[in-house]
């Protein structure tokens, strides 16, 4: 399915890249991150397994198994620190 | 007046306050937090901890959503009237206004207790990041365990830091 990708902080900065579409294989959360992870370079680097990332489907904090579906939007970023 | 407000622009507390609770005759409390920038040299003085300024980025959409999302979570959980809540981004300097929380209620033990649940769930569930300018060069903060704490005292798993 297609889903649209959004990167912040640290991990937009680590790709060089603040969003991208991708077709994905993944149905949830943790599928997703383990794909773009297979892509190796700076995919395998920004969202190394121990390094901590969260997901936001469609503007929602999302948990591993929470699932994907067709024309997501999905933000990838680390651990939030305003206030 | 919008509940929810992210800009750039410096705000005025005193002027908020007045305006969230003005005509409301049923307000006996207002509470609020202001969260500003602190330079670490200043408390430990050690050079290194310098923090020459901030950089504040969000999640446009999706922070205004979240923390929508609290307001109306803290209503559920407490007897207040207004909320607001004003989160700066961009450029940010030693001293400057980051965060402004404001709630009003009847008696002031709903609105203390909004205000803080506020705070908590904001630092780990809105999507801000901060990067700092320091001796050292700029670097991302670290979110703090001890604020997924924070949120745990009101039962709820942060999952954050």
């Amino acid at each position: 399915m297609k889903i649209q990708l959004r990167y912040f902080a640290s991990i937009r900065e680590d790709l060089g890249l603040a969003a991208e579409e991708l077709d994905c294989d993944a149905s949830n959360a943790a599928g997703l991150l383990a794909e773009l992870r297979a892509r190796g370079g700076a995919y395998a680097q920004a969202l190394a397994e121990g390094r901590p990332v969260r997901v936001a489907i469609n503007q929602v904090m999302a948990r591993a198994d929470t699932p994907l579906s067709e024309g997501a939007e999905v933000g990838l970023f680390p651990p939030v620190t305003g206030g | 007046m919008a509940r929810v407000r992210i800009q750039t622009e410096d705000f005025d507390v005193g002027a908020e306050l007045v305006s969230l609770r003005a005509g409301d005759l049923r307000v006996g409390a207002v509470c609020s937090f202001v969260g500003t920038v602190r330079d670490t040299r200043a408390i430990t003085g050690v050079a290194g901890d310098e923090i020459r300024s901030m950089e504040l980025e969000h999640y446009p959409g999706m922070t205004e959503k979240a923390i929508e999302a609290m307001i109306d979570e803290a209503h559920q959980r407490f007897d207040f009237y207004e909320a607001r809540i004003i989160h700066r981004i961009g450029l940010l300097q030693p001293a400057d206004q980051i965060v402004f929380v404001a709630v009003t209620s009847a008696h002031r033990g709903e609105s203390f207790k909004a205000c803080e649940f506020l705070m908590d769930y904001l630092k780990t569930q809105a999507p801000f990041w901060k990067k700092e300018q320091t001796p050292q060069g700029a670097q991302w903060v670290d979110a703090r365990v001890s604020d997924d704490a924070a949120l745990a005292r009101w039962g709820i798993d942060a999952n954050n830091a």
